[in-house]
């Protein structure tokens, strides 16, 4: 049920982002979905990659610092409410929420939630519970 | 004004005689009383009594830092434990501090030493003294202080940091004469000028300058904003503390070393060799009177040339050209010796990371900056920010904890072209660059 983030760390100096784009297109990956925390002189990228080792391959040959991260992708519906409803019932189960990030699928009528949690078994378990839609990991590469 | 005229202008004659016969009593002293030493001299062939002139002195063993940090705490000590009235060290992680030991004697002689310099450097008993070296376990502070009083100066004990309160104290208090590094001169300067309050038109004259390298542009530099005659004052705990060498401001040309007490030479850092008078070699001290912890041969590190012509000054004493580098890769930030080694341990240390580091060096403004980068490895990198930032704070805790300096921590990118090309290079020093 769980999905593959690629984690890259990145200095923040002109041209870093450009280096991680080229060397994945250059590899023919496909960015599923992304985003990007920064700090004043650091940044994360995380990515939802076509091709999860042959990404994580090629950026490490270049010299890039990569990680493997177990996020979880949700479908809910591209109506207000759809994240509060989700994110209320994991306050009330005491999980948090270490990021998360979202993108609106192309039909319109769904987005698909990232969510990064601290206890990432116990996310899933109350997300099934309440029949909240996971979309697993090789449905979401491959999109 | 010569403080100890008899001392200070001996017919050099008379004064290696001094040596010589200071020299023999220590060897006797050091090979009776610190296992150490009579080991080295065991291993060496040497006995107290081959030392018949003061060229013998090549006979002795060298010691370096590293034996001070393996006989750690107290191993060197030459006295019993009851006779040290009081201990100085220098920063360092666990076992890597060097611990030194003053008996009565050897803090009454610290202080006359000091006292010459005081005069060497233009000042008198009728002056006040404002002393912004640090107090504590390093010797600047309580070295000055005992200097000053020795001399009948007034000491303010202000110590460093509070610099507004320093400002606002040397225009309300009119102190004659400043001890504190140079770069804090310049910014006590800078932080006048934002009071409106101008240094350079307070009473203050002397300034007594040490604890880190500096230039002759720098020198020009402080006299001009601050005023002041600018003087250069050298020492090292291993060996005493401030005033094992003082500019005199007569010809603020090289700096006498108190030849009575501190056998001094030079060598070549490569091979051991003495280097001829006049050649650039490292800098290599006996301490001829110490009692608490004697050294013989000690290394400093430092690179110098010494020059033994007459001194306009009167002083006979051999003099020292300032200190331009170092035969190690010491850093000196503000005043605080930085090891690259204890940097590495202090990493090693901190979860999780490799020692994979650099060490930037920036003088911004006059103070100096200490940037760490950290290599960011597979294993510690972690997909939260809050993690890395842990990370970076954890870094910086540790470097004021063990070192006394605030560095800013950095993480970066793996290298791999520089270490593919050999030795890492672990120090980027950018303050001699403008």
């Amino acid at each position: 049920m769980k999905v593959d983030q690629l984690s890259i760390f990145l200095e923040n100096r002109a041209g870093r982002l450009a280096e991680v784009t080229r060397i994945l297109s250059e590899a023919g990956v496909n960015i599923r979905a992304l985003s990007l925390a920064d700090t004043s002189d650091f940044g994360i990228l995380r990515l939802i990659v076509s091709d999860f080792d042959t990404a994580k391959a090629k950026l490490k040959d270049n010299g890039f610092t990569v990680g493997r991260t177990s996020v979880v992708a949700v479908k809910v519906s591209d109506d207000p409410g759809g994240l509060h409803n989700i994110l209320t019932m994991l306050q009330n189960a005491g999980i948090n929420v270490e990021y998360m990030y979202a993108f609106v699928q192309q039909s319109g009528d769904s987005a698909v939630l990232i969510l990064r949690f601290d206890r990432t078994e116990q996310g899933i378990e109350l997300l099934q519970k309440n029949n909240i839609e996971i979309i697993p990991g090789d449905t979401l590469y491959s999109m | 004004m010569i403080y100890d005229v008899h001392n200070e202008t001996l017919p050099r004659e008379d004064l290696e005689k001094l040596q010589l016969k200071r020299l023999q009593a220590l060897c006797e002293r050091v090979y009776a009383n610190v296992p150490f030493y009579k080991k080295k001299f065991d291993e060496k062939g040497v006995k107290p009594q081959d030392i018949k002139s003061l060229k013998d002195l090549t006979l002795l063993p060298f010691t370096v830092k590293q034996d001070l940090r393996d006989q750690y705490p107290f191993g060197m000590f030459a006295v019993p434990k009851d006779q040290i009235v009081r201990i100085h060290s220098s920063s360092g992680t666990t076992g890597t501090a060097t611990v030194v030991g003053y008996t009565k004697r050897d803090i009454d002689n610290w202080g006359e030493l000091m006292a010459r310099s005081f005069m060497a450097a233009g000042a008198s008993a009728a002056d006040t003294v404002h002393n912004a070296y640090g107090y504590g376990l390093f010797t600047g502070g309580l070295g000055a202080h005992y200097g000053a009083e020795a001399l009948g100066a007034t000491v303010i004990p202000i110590s460093g940091g509070a610099t507004r309160r320093q400002v606002s104290l040397l225009k309300d208090f009119a102190p004659d004469v400043i001890c504190c590094t140079p770069s804090y001169a310049l910014f006590l300067a800078e932080t006048g000028e934002d009071m409106g309050i101008n240094i350079k038109d307070l009473p203050l004259r002397i300034g007594i300058f040490g604890a880190e390298p500096w230039t002759e542009e720098m020198r020009r530099s402080i006299e001009k904003k601050l005023g002041i005659t600018a003087i250069d004052i050298y020492g090292l705990s291993e060996i005493m503390g401030p005033g094992v060498a003082i500019e005199c401001h007569q010809a603020q040309d090289g700096l006498h070393i108190q030849e009575d007490h501190f056998l001094a030479e030079t060598i070549d850092p490569e091979t051991g060799d003495p280097v001829g008078p006049g050649e650039e070699g490292e800098l290599v001290f006996t301490t001829l009177t110490k009692e608490g912890i004697p050294l013989i041969r000690y290394r400093t590190r430092d690179l110098t040339t010494l020059n033994t012509t007459p001194c306009k000054c009167g002083r006979t004493t051999a003099r020292m050209k300032r200190v331009t580098g170092r035969s190690d890769d010491m850093l000196i930030i503000r005043g605080v010796n930085v090891f690259p080694s204890q940097i590495e341990s202090i990493l090693i240390e901190t979860e999780g990371l490799t020692p994979h580091y650099q060490l930037i060096v920036e003088r911004q403004g006059n103070l100096d900056t200490l940037e760490v980068q950290v290599e960011v490895s597979d294993t510690m990198f972690s997909d939260e920010i809050k993690n890395l930032q842990l990370l970076e704070r954890k870094v910086m805790k540790n470097i004021k904890e063990f070192l006394g300096v605030t560095a800013k921590v950095r993480l970066v990118n793996p290298k791999e072209i520089e270490r593919s090309m050999g030795k890492a290079k672990r120090i980027i020093d950018k303050r001699n660059e403008a």
